[in-house]
């Protein structure tokens, strides 16, 4: 048995001791990163419902539940706040978006995975990255220019021919000849929302082992079983991850919809005519926001936007939570 | 695990994202730093010599004279750096009173809130303009309105466009049997303010009062600045709404004339405008209300514009120059005014502009 005894010296990465200290700063920096993000959060949350105040004490519970806004006196009734409609139209903003963009990024995302050759892959990633980098004023205009005036043609269609059964009827009812309104804003937003969902969800599906995929394979599936037993259910928390974050987005873009929506406040089951959201009141308002206490009553918009992202995220964690717990097992 | 790994990070920085943006929002109105830097100035009666750095923001509707006066006055004082920021006049008011600017554009008055306190702004009107009731109809050219036809329009109690109300006021017109749309700024304004002050005071039939921002009725259409409403009005046929003079000529919008207070049809002009300042009652604090004035020529939808100024600055350099600019505004200005679609003052309310900026106080 020989013994290796000419063995060189090992030489130490850093002298004896900076380890330790190297570590402590690295944890010190670290720490203070993170904290700093609570600390501007906390800051934000303070200074907003500090300035916000007067105007939520002036319009009481009325602030959430009635449906009408009006900045200004009107035979000497003071003015009301009230963020319904702005709400409602959030939120329809945000479902349409996410209806017509979801789909379409997840095929995007399983297209550019599982079926698309190699060589066309980073010209489509590329591509989509493009489309995120377009600012969203550009789109808005876009939106008022081009795409409004014609989809009016296809709303004008759409109401002919479904204006007269009960539900359908009502949703798309007459559209504004301007195009402006819920479906046109919804619409632009979910083009604004594709790439973010779709390079998430590419990401997500990029994890999936290929070792599921091949033992699905080798049970006998066809492709599309295969995305639907093996790739679904193993990605199933960062698809709802990638969408929440599309949903962030659009219930807080501003301008494009500002542009797009043609602002009325109103609660109306037509999408085809026009509203306004928490984030594009704000941004049309905050020069000129009327008699006092109006900007104050714009800012507290801001904190029932923020309020409402906060209760959304937090719904979502529980369903990843939940979801993760049925579709992969106890272990997951 | 990865993947709840990675959802949660998703989470938080979608939680990220909605905080920047509620940070942009909240900081909106207060950006802008106060100015700095000024260099001592040998200011004269000589515009050349004079040197330093103002601020000013405010009204976005007077804001094309400004730049193009500004522009101008360079030229003239190429030392002196003089900024104006079409913020609105809300915030122009707000960050005024606050001391961020040197003085504010406004087409309002300033009421209690506003930002300045009693006592410590003067008015300075600078130019006036019309505001058109713009319209796109095809095979009418020459509307006439009245006010309360108008009132009747936007608030949406008519809905056609040969409604009997119309059709009395266009006795000659051959009125189509076409849905009006309205279009609107969906922005909060001094042109909605200005013309719904108009509406409030000329028509008993308006209900919607006067504001920034009013309640316009649901079926009713809104676009971003004088140029998005502009642009509703060219896009669809049976449309109107109000644009300012200089923006419904740049888009080629056809106006309405309207039925001034003595009963004449006048159709948006500077002529017109320049005749409602002239038959408008001037207050001691100069402000003045040009809309429905007297006068056979006056165009009834006209809205006025000041510069609020302090009446005490404490930095001399500053009221020097501030002093010098608004003197060099209301004279040499004014003629630059035409070429933006903006009226001069008429002589007499010229002559008392600047009797107040002689009041203004320097110290130091």
């Amino acid at each position: 048995m020989t013994q290796i005894t000419d063995r060189p010296p090992a030489q130490p990465l850093t002298a004896r001791g900076r380890g330790a200290a190297s570590d402590r700063a690295f944890s010190a920096v670290s720490l203070a990163a993170g904290a700093l993000v609570l600390a501007i959060l906390v800051l934000i949350l303070v200074t907003t419902l500090r300035e916000a105040w007067p105007a939520l004490k002036y319009a009481g519970l009325g602030f959430v539940t009635s449906p009408s806004w009006v900045p200004l006196e009107v035979d000497g009734a003071g003015p009301v706040y009230g963020a319904l409609s702005f709400v409602y139209g959030t939120t329809v903003v945000s479902i349409i978006a996410l209806i017509f963009a979801v789909p379409i990024s997840i095929g995007i995302a399983l297209f550019l995975t599982e079926l698309a050759p190699t060589r066309l892959r980073s010209t489509v990633v590329t591509v989509i990255d493009l489309l995120a980098s377009i600012p969203s004023v550009v789109f808005g205009l876009w939106g008022i220019i081009v795409v409004g005036p014609a989809l009016v043609k296809v709303y004008n269609g759409l109401h002919g021919a479904l204006g007269d059964i009960p539900v359908l009827g009502s949703l798309f009812g007459e559209p504004v000849s301007s195009g402006r309104g819920f479906m046109t804003a919804g619409m632009i937003v979910a083009i604004m929302i594709i790439p973010i969902i779709t390079s998430i969800t590419r990401e997500v599906f990029a994890t999936v082992p290929d070792a599921d995929k091949q033992a699905a394979y080798a049970l006998g599936a066809t492709q599309w079983e295969m995305i639907r037993g093996a790739v679904f259910p193993h990605s199933f928390g960062g698809m709802v991850g990638a969408v929440m974050l599309g949903l962030g987005r659009a219930m807080g873009e501003t301008i494009a919809v500002a542009l797009t929506i043609g602002a009325a406040t109103q609660i109306t089951p037509n999408l085809f005519a026009a509203g306004n959201t928490l984030a594009s009141v704000i941004a049309l308002n905050f020069g000129d926001p009327g008699v006092p206490p109006g900007r104050s009553a714009l800012i507290a918009l801001g904190v029932l936007l923020f309020a409402i992202t906060v209760v959304i995220n937090y719904a979502a964690a529980v369903v990843v939570r939940r979801a993760d717990v049925r579709m992969k097992g106890a272990s997951a | 695990m990865n993947r709840n790994v990675l959802s949660r990070r998703v989470l938080a920085s979608i939680a990220g994202v909605t905080i920047a943006a509620l940070a942009l929002a909240g900081c909106g109105g207060n950006g802008d730093e106060t100015g700095a830097g000024n260099t001592p100035a040998s200011a004269g009666s000589d515009l050349s010599k004079l040197s330093g750095e103002l601020k000013a923001s405010g009204a976005s509707f007077p804001n094309a004279y400004y730049q193009k006066a500004l522009d101008e006055f360079a030229k003239v004082a190429p030392n002196l750096n003089i900024t104006y920021n079409s913020t609105g006049s809300g915030t122009g008011k707000k960050e005024f009173g606050s001391g961020l600017t040197d003085f504010a554009g406004s087409d309002s008055l300033v009421k209690a809130g506003d930002g300045p306190a009693d006592g410590s702004f003067l008015y300075v009107p600078t130019v006036a303009a019309p505001i058109t009731v713009a319209y796109h109809l095809s095979g009418v050219a020459d509307l006439q309105l009245s006010a309360d036809t108008v009132a009747k329009i936007f608030q949406r109690d008519i809905k056609k466009w040969n409604d009997q109300a119309i059709k009395t006021d266009n006795p000659n017109a051959n009125l189509p049997d076409k849905n009006i749309v309205v279009a609107h700024r969906s922005d909060g304004s001094g042109t909605t303010n200005n013309f719904t002050k108009y509406l409030t005071k000329a028509a008993p039939a308006w209900k919607l009062s006067t504001g920034d921002t009013v309640a316009w009725p649901a079926d009713t259409q809104g676009g971003d600045k004088n140029t998005g409403v502009a642009q509703i009005i060219k896009q669809s046929d049976g449309a109107i709404g109000y644009v300012d003079l200089a923006d419904a000529t740049a888009s080629g919008l056809v106006f309405a004339a309207i039925k001034n207070k003595d009963g004449k049809y006048v159709k948006p002009s500077l002529a017109g405008t320049t005749a409602a300042l002239a038959g408008a009652t001037v207050k001691d604090d100069l402000s003045y209300d040009p809309l429905d004035a007297t006068g056979a020529a006056s165009y009834p939808i006209t809205a006025p514009t000041y510069i609020l100024v302090k009446p005490t600055y404490t930095d001399a350099t500053k009221g020097k120059n501030v002093k010098a600019f608004l003197k060099w505004l209301l004279t040499d200005g004014q003629q630059f005014a035409e070429s933006v679609s903006f009226a001069k003052l008429p002589a007499a309310l010229q002559t008392k502009a600047l009797a107040q900026i002689d009041k203004v106080q320097v110290q130091g």
